[in-house]
């Protein structure tokens, strides 16, 4: 249900509501046990945005572990061959641990420690949040659990392997499609049975309020970096912003703060998988509906029955059937325009990035690339596109060499 | 009189024993003739799954109950058909249909209410679906259907939402009597008895208790305490481990037993 052209930026801004609502969607949507310490994380939340001591800790954690701010890469080479439009990488692979998770772990993770909370867990996809997840457990202290289903275990198993390293336990889920959707669902469980001393830090914009909004909150820095540094590169703001949308959080995080910017187009890319037509795809945004899953409402792959329908793609971390619910909402909006790109053009993209600039990207990130490809060319010159270059592409080169008959 | 306040009115001073089993499960031709044979055994009030994909606040008991049904095929629709002909035998025992909001949401309010109006279900327990979220368009419809609207209560659920929750419920309130999914732990009964002081003090409704109840010595020290006494998670596993040709004898003993125990 479009509510085009009614779009007020200001209030844009100011959502979710104090329910967690944009327009229809988003919400609370859980069973009742977590109702209350979801009202409490809200509560610290809230407090820790106004809490100097709070913010300058987090802003050195920032700097000093994660190393930001990322650098505004151009890739000129690339541009060249494409022909069309200056095109800007941010790189958040270059964030320690290799991706923009570990911005939301840091902020999530001293907002454990604020809350007095002793053990973290988290569900992981393609394994970037889970390791950073581990990460942010080590550095602080914590216990660490983290749910992975059983599918994205075989085709992570390095990163699987760092989390191990890192002091956290992996804990393998069997259940339903045993992806992204079951780790997230067995982490609801965890967290509904030990309330009290496990703080759930989900990896995206997803969930029941306060999530979208806090995991949004704490990957603007990505958008805030990209304002300034592309002013002192090229002297003016990019024209075109483009990122991937799995859950949605680094795109939202580059998205965020231009949004008042109704001249800059955004375009956020799901994964098409085998293709939209084939049904084997994780794009709910191109090609699902409202719908209701993991505590908020939002699009959604699910079938005539209200069941959640099994997605595919080549990347994990894009591998699932429902999307932030800002997302939804700046979809109905028009504000941003959700396209999707297949599995085959994202690894063209994975190739020529890493043969054109000598950068390996995460096979989520092919996505964004893979639609940069498609646009740059027939944008002017004086154009500047910005592809969030959301993570690294180590952990995929297993994928990778598989497909194309390679045993490492 | 609706179903479930007859029910509780006839019921007087005994304890309701509600028995929860998931449609389709463990095929969907054995759901009604268990429906039977469980009011037979005792059963005052039955709680009908909805299979869902996701169940996020179920344990694996009912997460693998929930696979097989949709295996074979259960939907939404099929549920309530399921009720409808129970209803052909059974024209008294109040049905609550128990799910997630999604299978509901993509049917469509109106659609629902007056499909569950026709098959004749007395009460709806939707898991993840808190009375904040109660839009006014879902409101009306299950309002003008005289369908109890069921919510849960929890450990975690403070003095003012109890308060709020039992303002918007019908039929009867449901504490779920530990922190975790369904078939974790074993509750605590010390504690169970404060907290259904604490809740009577805001509701004169009926409060049912799940969650934790396991047997017969389980059921008989809650029903001590509550109105009603939910058996999911036990008798959903005992569908697992029984042979189908033996279930329509070995669940309603199963169920007398409890019944028995929490009647003595």
């Amino acid at each position: 249900m479009p509510i085009s052209n009614l779009l007020n930026i200001k209030n844009t801004r100011k959502l979710p509501d104090e329910h967690g609502h944009f327009g229809i969607y988003g919400g609370i949507f859980v069973a009742e046990t977590l109702m209350q310490p979801l009202k409490e994380l809200q509560i610290a939340y809230e407090e820790s945005l106004t809490d100097s001591d709070f913010l300058a800790e987090l802003n050195h954690d920032l700097h000093y572990f994660v190393g930001r701010p990322s650098p505004l890469y151009h890739a000129k080479r690339w541009s060249q061959q494409l022909g069309g439009a200056k095109i800007y990488l941010k790189r958040e692979d270059l964030n320690h641990t290799g991706a923009h998770k570990i911005n939301n772990a840091v902020g999530q993770a001293l907002l454990a420690k604020r809350m007095g909370k002793t053990r973290l867990i988290a569900e992981t996809g393609a394994g970037q949040h889970g390791v950073a997840t581990a990460t942010v457990a080590a550095r602080f202290g914590m216990k660490c659990t983290v749910y992975m289903g059983s599918e994205d275990i075989k085709r992570q198993s390095i990163n699987v392997y760092r989390m191990r390293l890192l002091g956290a336990e992996v804990r393998a889920v069997e259940s339903g499609s045993k992806t992204l959707k079951d780790a997230l669902n067995e982490a609801m469980r965890d967290w509904v049975a030990n309330v009290d001393d496990t703080f759930y830090i989900i990896g995206t914009v997803a969930g029941p309020h306060p999530y979208p909004a806090m995991v949004r909150d704490f990957q603007a820095v990505i958008g805030r970096e990209t304002r300034q540094q592309t002013k002192v590169l090229a002297g003016h703001l990019p024209n075109v912003l483009i990122a991937c949308v799995g859950g949605g959080s680094n795109a939202i995080g580059l998205f965020y703060p231009f949004l008042d910017n109704t001249d800059i187009t955004m375009y956020g890319v799901e994964a098409a998988g085998e293709g939209l037509k084939t049904g084997r795809h994780a794009a709910p945004l191109n090609a699902g509906k409202p719908g209701i899953l993991h505590g908020n409402r939002t699009y959604l792959m699910t079938d005539d029955d209200g069941q959640i329908i099994e997605t595919h793609s080549i990347s994990a971390g894009l591998d699932y059937p429902g999307v932030g619910p800002e997302h939804a909402w700046l979809k109905d909006t028009g504000r941003v325009e959700y396209v999707a790109v297949t599995d085959d053009e994202a690894l063209t993209a994975f190739h020529d990035l890493t043969r054109i600039e000598g950068i390996m990207p995460a096979l989520e990130s092919s996505h964004a690339l893979a639609y940069c490809k498609k646009i740059a060319p027939n944008l002017d010159k004086k154009q500047i596109i910005v592809v969030n270059l959301s993570g690294r592409g180590d952990k995929d080169i297993h994928t990778v060499a598989n497909l194309e008959g390679i045993t490492i | 009189m609706s179903r479930l306040r007859n029910c509780f009115k006839k019921l007087k001073n005994r304890t309701a024993l509600i028995p929860f089993i998931t449609a389709g499960d463990p095929t969907p031709e054995l759901t009604v003739p268990l429906m039977h044979a469980l009011v037979e055994a005792g059963a005052n009030i039955i709680e009908l799954g909805i299979p869902f994909s996701d169940p996020m606040a179920d344990g694996p008991v009912i997460q693998r109950a929930s696979e097989r049904a949709l295996g074979q095929g259960m939907t939404l629709v099929k549920v309530l058909q399921m009720v409808k002909e129970f209803r052909i035998k059974d024209n008294d025992t109040p049905v609550v249909l128990m799910g997630y909001l999604n299978p509901i949401e993509i049917m469509g309010y109106k659609k629902f209410a007056q499909e569950a109006e026709n098959a004749e279900v007395d009460g709806i327990l939707r898991v993840d679906f808190p009375p904040e979220e109660i839009t006014t368009e879902s409101r009306t419809f299950i309002r003008a259907n005289a369908m109890s609207p069921i919510f849960l209560l929890s450990p975690t659920t403070t003095p003012e939402r109890i308060k709020y929750i039992c303002s918007k419920a019908n039929g009867y309130v449901y504490y779920v009597a530990v922190k975790g999914v369904t078939g974790s732990a074993d509750l605590d009964i010390d504690s169970l008895t404060d907290k259904m002081a604490e809740i009577r003090k805001y509701t004169k409704l009926p409060i049912g208790v799940g969650f934790g109840i396991k047997d017969a010595k389980s059921a008989a020290k809650v029903a001590k305490v509550s109105d009603a006494v939910i058996v999911g998670s036990a008798l959903v596993g005992l569908i697992e481990t029984t042979p189908q040709e033996q279930l329509l004898e070995k669940m309603p003993a199963f169920l007398k037993e409890i019944r028995l125990a929490m009647d003595s």
